[in-house]
């Protein structure tokens, strides 16, 4: 959808929404070089969100909703948790539909786009959380990157079940105690991104959202990736503050703290064959454009 | 309408036209041909300009499920792909017809318990997704014989509910469905039922169109909600979000939404009394005693009808085709005169005879029953001796039930 087709009729100006028309005079759609940056300088695609103050998720979304490299060409499937109380505030379209289907939906979904759009890029990105992805939706998530389903599946790790109010998941650390684990958590907290890598993920990170920049980049790489190559995985440590008894201003220093060297949430990254070479001729191109540039630009100040 | 009769006369890539749907239906030149129902299903498939098929092997609706595998091979589907259970294959198909396909699967018995969330989730979502419904039992333990019980369950769903008593039926009802729940006042998903084995396995003479005409494709545009495809400037859909809300605002516009869903149903009335010629067909509403039956029950009511004729016993049948939207007034229409309302039935609960019961004046008239469970047949003889009993007529003992 080229951004021609958000205006608004002149006559109708004054009765759209006001986010609306922000929308529509300040929206990065259509520039690839959007990114994390252009939060508080042009329109966020996401509204006020409803969640506690201070948890890390709303930054996550602020920086994934940043970096869609594509943003009105691409379609987002969430399910039940703290997300879905996010997506209604969404200016890209985003299905809700059961708890943990999500990446059933989303196959289908890329399916039917790809039938109705064969000469165009529309991009499906899932974003769900740890009980969602690894427990009820497990089987789906698992056998949508069996068949190769060519979207990018991003699982907000807070390892436990936040909006039910604290429950163990299976991403949960072994030891914590939690509601449904009285005694503490009995077993390790799965290993996904391994399990990823084993059923045929090509691009595959393991971190905290504490840094914009890094954010915006695997975003952009496993939806690239995704678009050409196959399924991607992002495993996010968004921790929920409230339950795990931080306040509002501690999320980003326990993000800190988990991704130091020896944390779980170290940064992890694999990366197919078939990937690293797309990214190489994506970061080639990217030289060229800046190089290309800096040519403009000096010849600019040479006529000036 | 527009965009669908833009490509009226067109040709898509396998040489078909995009025909006007009533002339294909109605008037162009029918093949009579000898099928089984599973390869009904197939034909009627491809002529129906489907973009996505989602397949799962459960019996008895495998064979058909695969057959589309080779109409996609073939290239008459969009894409097609074996899902990996009923619950994932029935949130594909929401995830295609969100994306703006036009989607068909089928499913049968413990398949359709499986994948029952979804069921109330593309109704809300107002998915117009076609699922043919093979129905088995569902029970433990472990059966594939046919059995109707998995319809009580569809029936509370909001989506539309049609029982066919023939592959004919089948044929003319998958493609005349999509244009009944693709209308934009209706735009709900449609589970077409047939008694398993009974209507897929057998083969019977099939009137089909011809195979050089299709449906016209889906226009999710027509859709009364947006479709998630990013054509359509994407708004803030609500300020807050009603799940997380305890206050009358979020009540209200769940219950209207509800009421809306259910609302639509009903609207559906008026397209399908038009394209399949009424919600119910009748025969003999005047004699004292009437069978209502919905699937192959019809047909073994029509052979128990006939048996009762030679002995001079005139028995009517009111073929209930619909089941959601639900033809009260036609069945009270259709009962008014009678003594007796005999409703067999291919399940142990009887659910049919209970809507029946529900729905006609002096309910003591509804006799539930005959019931057949399990994969059990329901022979001619034992409607009749059924309807004899009721009238005090003396019938002889049917061997095997006991005499």
């Amino acid at each position: 959808m080229s951004k021609e087709r958000i205006k608004i009729a002149e006559e109708l100006y004054d009765i759209m929404p006001a986010e609306y028309q922000d929308l529509v005079k300040r929206a990065t759609y259509g520039n690839e070089q959007r990114g994390w940056k252009d939060i508080g300088n042009a329109k966020e695609l996401i509204e006020e969100h409803s969640l506690c103050a201070g948890c890390p998720e709303s930054m996550a979304f602020r920086y994934i909703l940043a970096s869609l490299p594509n943003p009105e060409d691409t379609v987002m499937v969430g399910s039940t948790g703290c997300t879905s109380l996010v997506f209604p505030h969404v200016a890209v379209h985003n299905i809700h539909s059961l708890f943990g289907n999500q990446n059933a939906v989303a196959s289908g979904l890329k399916r039917a786009l790809t039938v109705r759009f064969p000469d165009r890029h529309k991009d499906v990105v899932v974003l769900a959380g740890d009980g969602a992805t690894v427990d009820i939706g497990l089987d789906m998530t698992l056998q949508a990157w069996f068949r190769q389903e060519k979207f990018t599946t991003i699982c907000f790790d807070n390892e436990l079940y936040a909006n039910t109010g604290g429950q163990e998941s299976g991403l949960m650390q072994k030891g914590f105690v939690a509601k449904m684990a009285p005694v503490g958590k009995t077993f390790e907290k799965v290993r996904l991104p391994e399990i990823a890598r084993e059923s045929g993920c090509h691009y595959i990170v393991n971190c905290t959202v504490s840094k914009p920049n890094l954010i915006e980049k695997v975003i952009k790489n496993a939806i690239y990736i995704a678009r050409e190559i196959g399924p991607t995985y992002l495993q996010l440590y968004t921790p929920c503050i409230l339950e795990i008894g931080k306040n509002s201003m501690e999320g980003l220093q326990e993000m800190r703290d988990s991704e130091k060297p020896t944390e779980r949430f170290a940064y992890k990254e694999y990366v197919s064959e078939p990937a690293k070479e797309l990214l190489a001729e994506l970061a080639a191109k990217e030289k060229e454009r800046k190089a290309e540039v800096k040519r403009q630009l000096a010849s600019t100040t040479v006529t000036v | 309408m527009a965009a669908q009769a833009s490509f009226i006369g067109q040709k898509n890539k396998k040489g078909q036209v995009y025909a006007d749907a009533w002339h294909m239906m109605n008037e162009a030149t029918k093949t009579p041909s000898f099928l089984t129902g599973s390869e009904v299903i197939k034909e009627a498939v491809r002529r129906a300009s489907c973009d996505i098929m989602v397949a799962y092997p459960i019996t008895p609706q495998s064979e058909a499920a695969a057959l589309c595998g080779e109409l996609f091979a073939e290239g008459y589907i969009g894409d097609y792909f074996r899902g990996e259970s009923e619950f994932a294959v029935m949130s594909q198909c929401a995830g295609a017809a969100f994306g703006g396909a036009r989607v068909f699967t089928t499913t049968a018995g413990p398949g359709t318990m499986r994948a029952m969330e979804n069921f109330p989730m593309w109704a809300g979502a107002r998915l117009p997704i076609q699922v043919i419904v093979t129905c088995r039992g569902i029970n433990s333990p472990l059966s594939i014989q046919p059995d109707t019980l998995e319809m009580a369950y569809l029936m509370q769903t909001g989506m539309l509910v049609w029982h066919a008593e023939t592959a004919q039926d089948f044929y003319d009802w998958i493609l005349k469905g999509y244009m009944v729940s693709e209308e934009p006042d209706v735009h709900l998903p449609l589970a077409l039922c047939c008694d398993g084995f009974f209507v897929t396995h057998t083969k019977d003479m099939v009137d089909l169109t011809p195979v050089d005409m299709c449906l016209p494709p889906y226009d999710p545009y027509r859709s009364p909600v947006p479709c998630m495809d990013m054509e359509c400037p994407p708004v803030r859909m609500m300020r807050d979000p009603f799940i997380m809300k305890s206050n009358y605002i979020s009540y209200a516009t769940h219950a209207s939404w509800q009421q809306e869903v259910w609302a639509a149903g009903e609207r559906s009335r008026k397209h399908t009394i038009r394209w399949m010629d009424g919600l119910i067909d009748t025969e003999n509403t005047d004699a004292d005693v009437i069978v209502v039956a919905s699937g192959t029950a019809v047909s073994q009511s029509r052979e128990a009808i006939a048996i009762l004729e030679e002995e001079g016993i005139h028995v009517g049948l009111v073929k209930v085709k619909t089941l959601r939207p639900w033809p009260g007034e036609e069945i009270r229409e259709a009962t008014k005169h009678a003594k007796h309302i005999i409703v067999p039935e291919f399940n142990v609960v009887g659910w049919l005879a209970r809507e029946v019961s529900a729905t006609v004046r002096n309910n003591e008239r509804v006799h539930a029953g005959p019931h057949v469970c399990g994969g059990m047949t329901m022979p001619p003889e034992i409607i009749a001796a059924e309807i004899k009993t009721v009238l005090g007529v003396k019938a002889p003992s049917l061997a095997g039930r006991g005499g």
